[in-house]
């Protein structure tokens, strides 16, 4: 069964966008093979003639009334905001730049 | 405070016929709650804000409703509730008990809310949880673990502890949770009081932070059988803003419970789930289920042993099944639009994407991280057959066992927790310990089942013990009646309920 690497965990954290320390990374790297193992004997009794369940209760898809109604404002929309400016979210650049 | 204690120790149907009756006004029944989460807190901590000023307005504007107006309100109008901070709340802050949404103030209500102050329910405060509900004894929380006030050393369970332990601990006649794998019902068991999941897409979930999407429910917690029915019955039924809302009304759930008082079990079946009792049950648990199942016999019920052969593979696929789902609605936590934002040091690019990265290192507790990175190795390209496909595959198996036991069971009983309630600290560094706290309650998430944990007494080291009903999807009413049975006959055994052997220093006792 898996076996994590140091180096799987910390591209994991790049994928999650997680900036793990170094003890993090060592830590995370033997909890989560002892959690692996144990939950990887779901596989025992995954054979292929058994479908797959995403949703419990599975409903039919089915259109709501098409009726206007309020949404937030901008100021209700943006009252969380880390940062604001002209009523808009102000992000960090995306791009990283060479200096 | 001999006059609040009276009143914080009824129950909440007790509290509305007063209410009805023009005994206590609503405002009376906030302040008295109010003086007790004062007292209680130093040595609880079940609550992360107290709403006192919304609460009082919410009862003020009850009570001063003319008698025609309230005449239409449901049967709970007036009687105050506590809140797991995992749903939002226009203007209370709401923080899941992560730093990363600390001092957040939502801009817009849950559906359950909606309804809750259309019912006239004041809001007492946000209760206290594992962070994102990641945990099963509110440890985890950012702000400080919450205590059980059976023993203060130990934990209430998780990860609704908060919502528990204020019920109780009378500091709230009613409270919401929030049921994944075990949250409301295991907390239940381990503290003495009644937790109720109900049938996934019962009761609407939009404005419920999101942890599991396909295993999360709103469910009530309470101190009896009947309040829980009463308040699931507010909260539950269609909401066209929750895609997976049972177009439907809610169950016959508080006359189900009334039926149940008579203690009439004549012709109902009750399944005895093999799999979930003897070898990693506590003797002391054991003893006092087995002690229920006999009540439920003596009263009529048809007890025999069913089994469901593939429930010792419930817990793995909930720990695949989950974080995946985790790993994917905590992505929304950027540090752009709401929340912590935290940039990078000045030696690294000063990005977006850096920004994301040191938000979501500082914001997330240990717990979340594990379970984000599980999730993004299950979904990752190359394993996701053989890890998600396969835990999908067993929820499927499982929902299979559930159909074949109720084709012959009317409801299906296990103890809800196999220990009492553990020490803090005892299960920290082992997450797999941790884990298997919900080794009962999982199986009704995976198959979307109604299921409810009723308290069975005390074991033998005095502790809470929880007895599970599991009853079959959208019939949440079949649970209610053996469970409001199995309450009344065990009340009458002990004299009393299970909360008279409850030391309350903090009550002034």
């Amino acid at each position: 069964m898996p076996t994590f690497t140091r180096e799987e965990i910390e591209h994991l954290g790049d994928l999650a966008r997680i900036a793990l320390t170094d003890e993090e990374i060592g830590r995370l790297q033997g909890e989560l093979n002892v959690i692996a193992d144990s939950i990887s004997k779901v596989q025992e009794v995954a054979s292929a003639d058994v479908p797959p369940t995403a949703n419990p209760v599975p409903l039919e898809a089915y259109l709501r009334p098409d009726e206007p109604e309020t949404p937030l404002t901008q100021a209700e929309a943006l009252s969380g905001a880390p940062k604001t400016e002209a009523g808009m979210f102000v992000a960090p650049r995306i791009l990283g730049s060479e200096e | 405070m001999t006059a609040t204690n009276e009143l914080v120790q009824l129950s909440a149907a007790e509290m509305a016929a007063k209410v009805r009756g023009g005994e206590v006004s609503s405002r009376e029944l906030v302040d008295a709650h109010l003086e007790v989460i004062e007292a209680a807190e130093p040595s609880i901590n079940a609550f992360l804000h107290v709403s006192a000023d919304e609460a009082r307005a919410q009862a003020d504007a009850f009570d001063a409703k003319s008698a025609d107006e309230k005449a239409g309100l449901p049967e709970l109008a007036g009687v105050p509730i506590a809140i797991k901070d995992m749903i939002v709340t226009k203007g209370i802050p709401t923080t899941a008990a992560s730093k990363i949404l600390e001092g957040w103030v939502p801009p817009y209500d849950a559906t359950v809310i909606e309804r809750l102050k259309a019912a006239g329910m004041p809001i007492l405060g946000k209760t206290n949880l594992d962070e994102f509900a990641q945990g099963s004894s509110t440890e985890h929380s950012a702000f400080g673990p919450t205590r059980n006030p059976w023993d203060t050393d130990r934990v209430p369970g998780g990860s609704g502890g908060g919502s528990a332990s204020a019920v109780a601990a009378f500091e709230a006649p009613l409270a919401l949770g929030t049921d994944t794998g075990g949250s409301i019902r295991q907390p239940g068991a381990l503290t003495g009081t009644v937790g109720v999941k109900p049938t996934y897409g019962g009761v609407s979930r939009f404005g419920a932070i999101a942890m599991a999407s396909s295993l999360d429910q709103i469910g009530p917690v309470s101190r009896t059988v009947l309040d829980s029915a009463l308040l699931q019955e507010i909260i539950g039924g269609h909401d066209r803003r929750d895609s997976t809302s049972i177009p439907e009304g809610p169950r016959p759930m508080a006359a189900a419970a009334r039926e149940g008082l008579k203690r009439d079990l004549k012709g109902m079946k009750v399944g005895l789930v093999k799999e979930l009792s003897g070898e990693g049950f506590q003797p002391g648990v054991q003893a006092r289920f087995d002690e229920a199942v006999a009540k439920l016999t003596e009263m009529g019920a048809e007890v025999t042993e069913v089994s469901c052969p593939h429930f010792p593979y419930a817990l793995g696929a909930y720990y695949i099944i989950m974080p995946s789902e985790v790993s994917s609605n905590l992505a929304r936590y950027d540090g752009m639009r709401y929340g912590l934002r935290v940039m990078p040091p000045d030696d690294v690019p000063q990005t977006a994407a850096n920004m994301m990265a040191y938000t979501r290192e500082a914001g997330f507790g240990d717990e979340v991280k594990r379970r984000i990175i599980l999730g993004t190795y299950a979904l990752s390209a190359g394993y996701y057959d053989a890890w998600y496909g396969s835990a999908q595959k067993v929820r499927t198996l499982i929902i299979e066992d559930f159909n074949k036991a109720f084709e012959t069971c009317d409801v299906l009983v296990s103890p809800t927790s196999p220990s009492t309630a553990f020490k803090f600290g005892e299960k920290m560094d082992d997450p797999l310990a941790m884990y298997m706290n919900d080794i009962a309650t999982i199986p009704a998430n995976l198959a979307g089942m109604p299921a409810m944990s009723v308290p069975a007494g005390l074991s033998d080291d005095g502790l809470p013990v929880g007895f599970q009903l599991i009853a079959p999807q959208q019939r949440d009413e079949a649970m209610y009646k053996p469970a409001a049975a199995l309450e009344a006959a065990l009340e009458e055994s002990w004299g009393g309920p299970v909360w008279q052997s409850l030391k309350t220093p903090w009550l002034g006792e």
